[in-house]
């Protein structure tokens, strides 16, 4: 019954979604504010009936129900309560209804904050959310059904949830990820709804700022998330691959981070209007794109659904009528934009600008590496990977001039700067990077890598430029501390997201070229000496689990005979699905992870264990923490609460 | 720059996205994992194996070469083998294909030898490759698959999964015939 | 019939199998070496050596049987003391460019570099032009730094003037340099 419920639930939240998608714009068209004003209830009504839906399939894995086909594929009667609730958004069916739970959130959250925008406004960026629920609700309901019923052969037990999922990594990942990806929906809400009304201007900037910050922080949350949780729970130590789907999440990430930039620019300046509108649609398209390549199975990667011709063809569909007809309308209102705004070459305009341009090459770079191979194959040329020696080689060219115009960038005014005052602060800050990149490599290891100096070297300049840039501000002032405490959560944001980027490049530089990885054969009672620390290997022990046994191989870690640690590193056997997977043994502190993970039982009962000395790993997701929180405090800054008085006078212009 | 000229730029992303989504709409209906032989047009490797039902039997790359053969890579392992044996078994007898059969890591020549007697022998020359290395050389990544190499031991054409009369008569059919009218 | 009970048998032995492979525990697998630069370097190929039997693994992580096989290979070739190119050839003559997780440069890939370094190209000529044409556009109206109150009535007229429906409304430049 529950589950019809959720089913019956989800037809009537596209009932909403479909009279949310129409009735507020033709109310816009025609002036009728009560046809506006309906927006809201509808957008409610939207997001009630999703959550039910969602809480209906959710008790459905709770109480175990395998007569839906969903709850029998990726549960069983042994799986613990916590991971039934996960194991919801394990598969398919279940990640798509949670992925339109949040976007009928999102919805929902506009709709209640929208109050102080313009009526005519708030109710074209409403009804293009409901746009997009439409073809959500519509694929759900006619492709992927996740409460399709197993009658009358009900099994007696589910083939339980996919053993790499069952993890506090993936509880939080998904749902970051998702976050992020259908926020950038409000960003493009918003960019059509200006097209819409024609009203492309700073105000609608900074009402669509901190939303598309919002958005932007949870996809850096969840790529970090993701990225933290390959790490441990692969066992093969790395933390980026470049698969296609990791690729997919990228993507948006970075043309998001364009797009706060730009919205800057936009915001202050009143100008790059038609570039902003530009990258909002297609920050949400490529969220989109992600989606089609995920669950349509074009690509082969380790995170793909299973593939299904129907779903891929609706998928290509919607994003075909999405991107196409938003393109269109860009095209058409954004060609008629003039802009006034006055910046000269040296200026912080162009230097933004830098900034864009370089993100929207990283972007075409993991575009191309994502999807030639598919065209490659398509034109008869053969089939041909691209990875990460690719990926890797390429990104170190684009993040040098990159970084360098970031450390510039805050240091200059906007519309144009004399460069002799700069010499100064900027010389400092070269010096003390130069000087630091290459002393610091001395003290960490034996050897100097060209390649850690050079990230070093490039980490350190924006720290050193932005703390230029800091003594810049208050520099004129009496009481220093005061001023600096007065500059504003959102010059804040800016300056811990550029301390994050730095902290991340530190830890990505240090890792990749000071990593130590060892594949030894150790039996229970054997020690092991690598960099300082010696591992020893003290007992083997089994487990059981909930819905596995495992092998427990217990190891002490000690240095200089001080005993630092002991730690459990496991195999486990998931008995239902039969698979194996890795579960590894880490010692953590912030300047190095020890690493190991157990291979495989060699013939004389010895294991083949692999033993990594990670340095500085942890700053590439501290960098990414750092970078969120700055992004919360700018998106948290005064000026985006509005005040209704100054909005009321805009809204005239709204409705031209 | 002239409003129409502007307009034009404008446009640019929308037929960037048309021509991407041609892509992806083609992606559908191909199969990612499918790979392209990277020995088409190259000869046969040279190799050294044992015969499947003669241990202390050897053969090498001479027996390919003066007739148009296909090279059949199978194991007991592989459930698609299976599917496709009886459709191997026709075209032996039916249309005189002469088939050399590979059998690649299986788990032993017993079973493989079972096999074959219980459910028809295709092959003229059967080939244990227990290891695998000969497979390797010839970038085997699955059973079954197909090679069809022409009567100068060059490897035309390589088909991966199961061999049935559809794939016969659309793919590696024409392929096999057309060489073998080159031959006369 | 009595075939056909065999027959029967037999699938449902390869089912099984099918079913089972790949989970074995046993066959474990050990590379011993002689200097730390051979293990770094099989460590390196073996993670830059894509899998053709599960394709989204490179063959360090795959279990498939075929990489076990390709691991091996690449261990002999690293033990007999044969280069990184060496290696990753041998691997491309068997399976093509595909092995290999760097695509290969040639007129087919071109794009993948190429693409980009246009992009930055023609961008950094736009905002070049751009940057020019707006210095040379002002030249005639300012001679010198506007203040703000100057600035929003030469908006604020630009905006009557303008016939266009996209207005340059509240530009409230709340400069924070």
């Amino acid at each position: 019954m529950i589950a019809e419920l959720g089913h019956f639930s989800l037809a009537i939240a596209f009932a909403f979604s479909l009279l949310l998608a129409i009735v507020p714009i033709w109310g816009a068209y025609k002036g009728h504010g009560g046809q506006m004003s309906l927006a809201r209830p509808l957008t409610y009504g939207m997001f009630v009936f999703t959550l039910i839906s969602y809480i209906a399939l959710t008790w459905g894995f709770l109480v175990a129900d395998f007569s839906i086909a969903y709850v029998a594929s990726n549960s069983s009667s042994a799986l613990p309560w916590y991971y039934r609730i996960t194991a919801v958004w394990s598969s398919h069916e279940g990640s798509f209804l949670l992925w339109m739970l949040v976007q009928a959130g999102w919805a929902a959250a506009l709709a209640v904050y929208s109050t102080r925008l313009p009526l005519t406004f708030a109710a074209r960026v409403l009804a293009v959310m409901g746009m997009i629920g439409v073809g959500f609700y519509l694929f759900m309901l006619l492709t992927s059904n996740p409460f399709d019923r197993l009658i009358p052969f009900i099994p007696v037990d589910g083939r339980d949830m996919n053993p790499l999922l069952q993890d506090p990594g993936m509880i939080i990942h998904p749902p970051l990820l998702y976050f992020g990806y259908v926020g950038l929906s409000v960003a493009f809400a918003f960019a059509i709804a200006a097209l819409l009304g024609g009203r492309l201007d700073s105000a609608w900037a900074r009402w669509s700022r901190p939303w598309t910050l919002a958005a932007w922080i949870f996809l850096t949350l969840g790529i970090m998330v993701g990225s933290w949780w390959a790490y441990y729970e692969l066992g093969w130590g790395g933390w980026w691959f470049w698969d296609p789907v990791e690729n997919a999440s990228f993507m948006p990430w970075l043309v998001a981070t364009a797009l706060i930039h730009s919205l800057a620019v936009t915001e202050k300046r009143g100008t790059f209007k038609s570039w902003t509108v530009l990258l909002a649609i297609s920050g949400f398209s490529l969220s989109l794109l992600g989606t089609f390549l995920v669950r349509s199975g074009v690509l082969v990667s380790v995170h793909a659904f299973a593939a299904d011709p129907t779903r891929g063809m609706f998928l290509l569909a919607f994003l075909a009528i999405v991107i196409c007809s938003s393109l269109l309308l860009y095209a058409i209102r954004a060609s008629k934009v003039v802009s006034h705004t006055r910046y000269e070459l040296f200026s912080r305009e162009v230097l933004l600008l830098g900034n864009n341009l370089f993100l929207v090459t990283a972007t075409m770079v993991v575009l191309l590496g994502t999807l030639l191979p598919l065209i490659h194959q398509q034109l008869g040329l053969g089939s041909i990977s691209i990875g990460e020696p690719f990926f890797n080689s390429v990104f170190v060219y684009i993040t040098i001039p990159f970084a360098i115009l970031l450390g510039i960038g805050p240091l200059v005014r906007w519309r144009r700067q004399g460069f002799k005052e700069l010499i100064t602060p900027l010389a400092t800050a070269l010096m003390s990077a130069v000087i630091l990149a290459s002393l610091l490599p001395k003290i960490i290891a034996d050897e100097v890598h060209g390649m850690a100096v050079l990230g070093l070297l490039l980490a350190l300049w924006i720290v050193a430029s932005t703390v230029q840039e800091l003594r810049q501000r208050v520099a004129k002032r009496e009481n220093k501390p005061e001023a600096l405490v007065k500059l504003g959560r959102s010059h804040w944001g800016m300056v811990l997201g550029h301390l994050g980027f730095a902290v991340a490049i530190i830890g990505i530089a240090l890792v990749q070229n000071y990593e130590v990885e060892r594949t030894v054969r150790m039996s229970p009672g054997d020690t092991f000496a690598e960099s300082g620390y010696e591992f020893r290997f003290t007992e083997l022990g089994e487990r059981q689990g909930p819905n596995f046994v495992s092998e427990v191989a217990t190891f002490e870690i000690t240095r200089n005979g001080r005993l630092i640690d002991t730690v459990d590193s496991e195999k486990r056997f998931y008995t239902i699905q039969r698979q194996v997977m890795t579960q590894t043994a880490l010692q953590v502190n912030p300047f190095r992870d020890l690493y190991i993970a157990m291979g495989e039982e060699l013939n004389d009962g010895s294991w083949a264990v692999r033993i990594h000395i990670k340095p500085f790993v942890r700053w590439i997701w501290m960098g990414g923490v750092i970078m969120a929180l700055g992004g919360l405090l700018s998106a948290s800054d005064k000026r985006y609460r509005l005040k209704k008085k100054s909005v009321g006078a805009s809204a005239q212009g709204a409705s031209a | 720059m002239s409003s129409k000229l502007k307009f034009w730029i404008y446009l640019s992303p929308l037929f960037a996205f048309i021509l991407l989504g041609v892509f992806l709409f083609g992606g559908l209906f191909s199969d990612p994992t499918k790979l392209d032989s990277a020995l088409v047009g190259k000869p046969v490797p040279e190799f050294e194996l044992p015969d499947l039902y003669a241990p202390d039997r050897s053969h090498n790359e001479s027996i390919i070469g003066g007739r148009v053969v296909l090279l059949n890579v199978w194991a007991t392992w592989c459930p698609t083998c299976y599917a496709e044996h009886t459709f191997l078994n026709e075209l032996q007898s039916e249309q005189n294909v002469y088939i050399i059969g590979l059998n690649y890591k299986d788990y032993s020549r017993a079973d493989a030898v079972q096999w074959l007697q219980e459910l028809g022998d295709p092959y003229q020359i059967s080939l244990f490759d227990q290891s695998g290395l000969l497979a390797l050389d010839l970038g085997v990544y699955g059973a079954p698959e197909t090679f069809v190499i022409d009567a100068e031991g060059i490897i035309r054409y390589r088909h991966v999964g199961d061999l049935n009369p559809r794939v016969w008569r659309e793919e590696v059919g024409p392929v096999y015939y057309s060489l073998l009218d080159g031959q006369e | 019939m009595l075939n056909r009970a065999k027959q029967l048998s037999i699938f449902l032995a390869v089912l099984w199998a099918a079913f089972t492979a790949g989970y074995s525990f046993a066959q474990g697998e050990f590379y011993a070496f002689e200097t730390a630069q051979q293990e770094q370097m099989f460590n390196e190929l073996t993670r830059e050596l894509r899998c053709p039997k599960c394709q989204n693994q490179s063959i360090s992580d795959s279990d498939a049987p075929l990489a076990q096989d390709m691991r091996q290979l690449v261990y002999q070739m690293v033990m007999e003391g044969q280069s990184r190119e060496q290696i990753i050839d041998f691997m491309k003559v068997r399976y093509g460019d595909f092995v290999h997780y760097q695509p290969p440069f040639q007129n087919s890939t071109m794009i993948l570099w190429l693409g980009p370094i246009a992009v930055i190209l023609i961008g950094i000529l736009v905002i070049y032009f751009q940057a020019q044409g707006n210095k040379r556009q002002c030249a005639n109206i300012e001679a010198e730094d506007l203040t703000p109150e100057e600035e929003q009535k030469i908006n604020a007229i630009l905006k009557n003037n303008a016939d266009n429906s996209v207005s340059q409304a509240s530009n409230t430049n709340e400069e924070r340099t």
